[in-house]
């Protein structure tokens, strides 16, 4: 059967991107607490804020908001998914011949193009706000692959709460220390004026990297050692987080 | 149906008379506990081609238990089922090909419309002319008129009707029916049951799963009853009511009520209607009891 796998999962993204076009405030209200953010740093803290390069703080700032809006937006994919478990749809694929990986993959493609679009929108108001950038078309593709790398593997983690949860609220509230973890990086001040630990785990944990390098590449930098460890750290996320998904979907759905 | 299954007619003509044609659903010894609950406790039946099925039971009987194992949602832990000739565990694809499941609450994507419910189901099934397929079943389901609405507005029974359209697409030689009326009010009961005895008319094995004793009454060929997991009893409608001891006639001694004294001390011809009151009386419960 795992012929039609293809077919299959085209038709099932489809479907599940009907749902987002019909409830395009999903891609506002991911794109709404990223903006706001935005506005705070920039308009508000920014001017207090000793970055120790040259460049301006929106243009500093702006990979930090980019992977606050995937993590907002990745809550929605585990709603969608959590609310296909609960209404018996789920169970309606699962006893029609098709592929039974299908339903899975088509939530994951469906989260990939809406934190697209949620990420243009957040880009095309960060350049009304006076981001610019001298990256090339190269750089601009490696910014593209490293947010869906990070969406993916983001995606994958949201799938395991979409198939567990017990209620909507419960479904989308992991994502909050997701939404929270670029405070405690690179993201918005270097991550040496932080006291020691803070220092230590703002260091050492992935958002940093993953920072460092957007922000290289979209300010025309050398991207240096970053790249790896953050590549590294995508990839073990989205292993770790993809066999546990798929461990627990065979034995919710088999 | 050109479904290939190992149908009668490929058994050599000489032998064909003596090989009874196999069952659409075979269910033996089924067992299924979840934790320490013992949901189903051997279960055994069989279910003939083109038949309906009524599986009876009260809420916790295993019903829908049961309807998961053989729509390949669950595993049985002990036992073995096979529809449509495919063992349910060890054939699951196959098995899949060969039905359709309609599950206890309507499982319809609210934010797609009608039409496109069935037009997804028709894609996913791989079925020639998804549109065309997708055209004939609103209008055989008194949709047409809905079928650009979102299901999300439609009403209970509507959603149930598009609900048993979409088990239909690709015309599978089994379908399940978990529960198909409840919640239901009574036309659209009598709307979803018109559309089961369509099914069987045309040939589709039904199985459905009820706890309304008049529902299975008047759609079933044949009724099990399904108690703490096990089949009490598995047979007609006529076949059971004959499992009860017909009903008796019973004289019961009457003291005469005040009325009736009254009435014998203040008039003859009184007394008389009164007395052919409780004939009637009489005969009209001894029928009440033999129905």
């Amino acid at each position: 059967m795992t012929t039609h796998f293809i077919g299959d999962t085209a038709t099932l993204t489809g479907r599940s991107l009907k749902h987002v076009t019909r409830s395009l405030d999903t891609i506002i209200t991911t794109c709404v607490m990223p903006i706001a953010f935005l506005l705070l740093f920039v308009y508000v803290f920014g001017g207090a804020i000793e970055t120790g390069t040259d460049v301006s703080y929106i243009d500093y700032l702006l990979p930090g908001i980019l992977l606050i809006t995937i993590a907002t937006g990745i809550s929605y994919t585990a709603y969608r998914l959590f609310q296909d478990m609960q209404g018996g749809i789920v169970e309606r694929f699962q006893s029609m011949p098709i592929a039974r990986s299908s339903t899975l993959w088509a939530h994951v493609l469906t989260s990939l193009v809406a934190n697209a679009l949620s990420l243009v929108v957040v880009v095309g108001v960060a350049f009304a706000m006076g981001f610019r950038s001298g990256a090339n078309v190269l750089d601009w593709l490696g910014v593209a692959g490293i947010l869906l790398l990070f969406t993916l593997a983001l995606t994958w983690i949201a799938v395991i709460p979409g198939l567990v949860a017990k209620s909507p609220d419960g479904a989308s509230a992991f994502s909050y220390p997701l939404i929270f973890l670029p405070f405690i990086s690179s993201a918005f001040v270097p991550t040496a004026s932080m006291p020691g630990p803070v220092a230590w785990f703002a260091q050492y944990q992935p958002v940093t990297p993953i920072v460092n390098s957007v922000r290289a590449l979209l300010t025309g930098q050398p991207v240096g050692g970053d790249i790896w460890i953050a590549l590294a750290w995508l990839m073990g996320v989205l292993v770790v987080a993809y066999a546990v998904a798929q461990v627990i979907y065979r034995r919710k759905v088999s | 149906m050109t479904t290939s299954q190992p149908s009668p007619d490929a058994v050599a003509p000489s032998t064909r008379q003596l090989a009874p044609p196999s069952p659409a659903i075979r269910v033996r010894s089924i067992t299924k506990s979840f934790k320490d609950v013992q949901v189903l406790r051997g279960v055994d039946f069989d279910v003939a081609r083109g038949s309906i099925f009524a599986l009876l039971g009260s809420n916790g009987a295993g019903k829908t238990t049961l309807v998961k194992i053989l729509a390949t949602l669950l595993k049985p832990d002990a036992g073995s089922a096979s529809v449509d000739g495919f063992d349910v565990t060890r054939q699951a694809a196959k098995a899949r090909a060969s039905i359709s499941l309609t599950g206890q609450f309507a499982a319809v994507d609210e934010l797609l419309s009608g039409r496109e419910n069935l037009m997804l189901v028709a894609r996913l099934r791989h079925v020639a002319h998804p549109a065309a397929v997708a055209d004939e079943l609103l209008a055989r389901f008194s949709l047409a008129e809905a079928s650009g609405r979102r299901a999300s507005t439609y009403s209970g029974g509507m959603r149930r009707r598009l609900d048993i359209a979409m088990s239909l697409i690709g015309e599978p030689p089994v379908i399940f029916l978990d529960e198909p009326t409840t919640g239901l009010d009574p036309q659209a009961r009598i709307d979803v049951w018109n559309a089961i005895d369509g099914l069987a008319a045309g040939g589709t094995t039904v199985l459905l799963t009820t706890q309304y004793l008049d529902e299975a009454e008047r759609l079933a060929d044949r009724i099990a009853i399904l108690h703490q997991g096990r089949i009490l009893v598995n047979g007609t409608l006529a076949e059971l009511k004959g499992l009860l001891p017909p009903a008796k006639v019973e004289y019961v001694e009457k003291q005469p009520t005040l009325e009736d004294v009254f009435l014998a001390l203040t008039g003859q011809a009184a007394a008389e209607d009164a007395a052919v009151d409780h004939a009637d009386n009489a005969a009209e419960a001894h029928e009440r009891r033999n129905d």
